[in-house]
């Protein structure tokens, strides 16, 4: 075993440990706080198979915005400090059933997909800025342009979900 | 690769463990003076007024809107780093690529500055 | 010819440490200097002499500040939720001193026998881990508010919030520029790549839109409105006392070291010497220990103006603020982004006359113009007699009140002359109330 593969362990282990305490917390902020060690934990995983780019865009994205909206949301809607009894929505053998359905499928899926390819991590260049650049700009084009569509759409609805009150027709239903 | 990272491992244990310091040791260096004044929330001075519990003293929501605007623009900004590191490489295929995008995204803004979206008041 | 890399990347850990703790130690004593030349300068600015009884030239007041708030009752508010409380300072304090260590302070020199570069680590993706760091930073922020359970805080803590990432954008659009001239994420490519020319010129824009950016990032007036003293208490921090608030404090001022660090090693040309010392002997200077002196002259630049602003310019108000930043900042950035990604893919793209060049610029900038045309800013209101309801439902009056104009002056034979002295001393005195003690 190599040194990165002792790592990997532990910190996949973080990642998983917090990800369950970010759904059995009762408390609001906190699990958003284990969302972030969860992801932060993931992104470690990243940069252990020499993915340094993808793994900064993790914690550039995912834990420096996503969550920050996450909390933003909490705190807009004033989160009570303290446990709060009604997070706990009393399905939880669902959930689980549900929970165990997707990892599974999600891990036989990526397993079968991916059994037989590899990657020589090598000097660690396979995950650098300029190699992720050239494949994603030469080889995944459409993926790219679709995505700024997506970004186009979750734009406008943004708009149209969050201000009710602004635009043409704004002052008919308007409460701030 | 990976041991370049160690450097960067001991600099957030001395931070943290600096920070850990002032935070624990803080309580038990200064005085403790009981005065049920001090551990109110801070009103300038007059009665907290009591917030209720839930839905009670919302924020405007242009601060979530705020937020996901950050989110759709960061994601912009980090593709564009690796198209930066590679433009040369790219050439023309690459710059219509990105001019296709930036324009995609350009529109989105621009619908979202007519409704009024960046506006505050 | 080793790169920086591999030069670090041969570094025994015991130098490693003695590298952290340096970077540690110009962080904390940064902070400690910065405080006192803020209050030095503000105070100059304000024909007042500022902290000089403390040490030469009152140089350790800052730290004698800094003991006292240990020696500070800490306390915490009932309605604080407690884990969180505590974790907020140290959450702000930690990725403030992280983004330190990509920054290359020199080239190679000699330590303690062994050969290496002036720099904790060289990660290929350097700038990344900074603009990671600093919104890492906002955790801190948003915690903070939050968990003091009260009003002003919650209050400060989002709007500083919002306030830090929508610069981000801004200032994260503006390294794009420098990247698609360097083709590295690398700090030390980047200084490296300057030895031709400094960026600050050759993109003037980025340079600009940077150097706002990161005014804006770091709270610091003219845009230090999370703290506007008059509508929100202190900020996020109100509920903070003690060593805490002393920890929100340090990130501040470590958070403007390091925006002012990444500015000179991106658009100063990082520890090079400026051009007529870079000439001396073959560029001796660029060479052993001399670029600190540089680098740090550099940075220094960059904190004086922070000074200088906070001296000179007064508070935005937050809608044009975010005005700047969502509606000037953002679009230029792209724009420019789009206009150097054009000019390069064309030059370096073979068989293209000059002619041809032009003629796309030309298409360039009428797209350019019709897109301007697109974006209506002004919204008329529709009706006169509207008035606005607050969210409380109070009706406001309207606020499109026009004040007259003043009346021309008429000197008269000698009443008004001691009226307006007397004006003076009040106004000066409350001018020193204000700015006086405001860093602590």
């Amino acid at each position: 075993m190599t040194g990165a593969e002792l790592v990997f362990v532990p910190l996949g282990a973080v990642a998983l440990g917090s990800s369950v305490l970010v759904v059995t917390t009762d408390q609001l902020v906190r699990a958003a706080l284990w969302l972030v060690v969860a992801l932060g934990a993931l992104a470690g995983c990243f940069l252990l198979l020499a993915a340094e780019l993808v793994a900064w865009v993790q914690v550039l994205i995912y834990v420096g915005a996503v969550v920050v909206l996450l909390l933003f949301g909490i705190m807009l809607t004033r989160a009570p400090i303290g446990r709060s009894v009604d997070l706990d929505s009393g399905n939880r053998v669902a959930a689980l059933v549900v929970a165990l359905g997707t990892a599974g499928t999600l891990v036989t899926v990526v397993v079968g997909g991916f059994r037989t390819a590899s990657i020589d991590l090598g000097d660690g260049s396979a995950g650098s800025a300029g190699t992720v650049g050239a494949g994603l700009f030469r080889y995944w084009v459409l993926p790219f342009e679709l995505l700024s569509v997506l970004l186009l759409a979750a734009l406008v609805g943004a708009i149209v979900l969050s201000r009710r009150d602004i635009g043409p027709r704004a002052r008919d239903g308007g409460e701030d | 690769m990976l041991q370049a990272y160690v450097p960067l491992v001991l600099l957030f244990a001395l931070a943290g463990a600096f920070a850990l310091f002032s935070v624990a040791a803080a309580p038990y260096i200064g005085p403790r003076r009981y005065n049920k004044a001090k551990l109110d929330a801070y009103e300038c001075g007059i009665e907290p007024s009591p917030q209720p519990i839930v839905g009670g003293g919302r924020m405007p929501v242009a601060y979530y809107l705020t937020a996901m605007l950050f989110i759709l623009f960061d994601i912009e900004m980090v593709f564009l780093y690796p198209f930066a590191v590679s433009a040369n490489a790219l050439g023309m295929f690459g710059l219509v690529e990105i001019a296709l995008f930036v324009a995609t995204v350009g529109f989105a803004y621009a619908y979202v500055w007519r409704r009024g979206g960046l506006d505050w008041n | 010819m080793k790169t920086t890399a591999e030069l670090i990347a041969d570094d025994p850990l015991w130098l490693s440490i003695i590298k952290v703790v340096a970077i540690f130690a110009f962080g904390v004593v940064m902070t400690l200097f910065m405080i006192w030349l803020e209050r030095r300068v503000v105070g100059r600015m304000q024909h007042r002499p500022g902290p000089n009884r403390v040490g030469p030239f009152g140089l350790l007041q800052s730290l004698a500040d800094g003991l006292k708030l240990a020696f500070k009752e800490d306390i915490r508010p009932v309605v604080a939720d407690k884990w969180v409380y505590f974790l907020a300072p140290i959450i702000s304090a930690i990725p403030a001193f992280l983004a330190f260590s990509v920054i290359p302070f020199g080239p190679d020199v000699t330590m303690f026998g062994h050969h290496t570069a002036l720099q904790l680590v060289d990660l290929p993706v350097g700038v990344l881990v900074i603009l990671a760091c600093s919104s890492l930073g906002v955790y801190g922020i948003v915690l903070s508010g939050w968990a003091s359970g009260s009003p002003y805080p919650l209050l400060g803590s989002l709007r500083s919030a919002a306030q830090v990432i929508s610069y981000e954008i801004a200032m994260g659009l503006s390294i794009v520029g420098v990247i698609l001239r360097s083709h590295s994420l690398s700090t030390s490519d980047i200084v490296n790549a300057q030895e031709g020319g400094w960026y600050f010129w050759l993109l003037p824009v980025s340079f600009v839109v940077y150097a706002i950016s990161m005014v804006g990032e770091t709270n610091r007036a003219p845009f230090d409105l999370p703290e506007a003293e008059s509508e929100l208490v202190g900020g996020f921090h109100t509920e903070y006392s003690s060593l805490k608030f002393a920890l929100f404090f340090l990130a501040e001022y470590v958070n403007m070291v390091v925006v002012s660090a990444l500015a000179t090693t991106l658009f100063l040309g990082g520890w090079r010497a400026p051009w007529p010392l870079s000439a001396i002997d073959g560029g001796v200077l660029n060479t052993g220990w001399w670029p600190i002196l540089w680098f740090v002259g550099k940075t220094f630049f960059f904190l004086f103006v922070f000074v200088w602003l906070r001296g000179t310019l007064p508070r935005l108000r937050y809608d044009q603020f975010m005005r700047l930043g969502w509606k000037v900042l953002v679009p230029v950035s792209l724009v420019w982004i789009v206009l150097i990604a054009a000019s390069n893919a064309l030059w370096n793209t073979p068989g293209v006359t000059t002619g041809q060049r032009l003629i796309f610029f030309g298409v360039g900038i009428v797209v350019l113009l019709v897109f301007a045309l697109l974006l209506p800013d002004k919204r008329v209101a529709d009706d006169e007699e509207f008035v606005p309801v607050t969210g409380s439902g109070y009706p406001l009056p309207p606020l499109d009140l026009s004040v007259p104009k003043s009346p021309p002056r008429r000197r008269l034979p000698a009443a008004p002359e001691p009226a307006e002295r007397e004006m003076e001393p009040a106004a000066v005195a409350a001018a020193d109330k204000e700015t006086g003690d405001g860093s602590l």
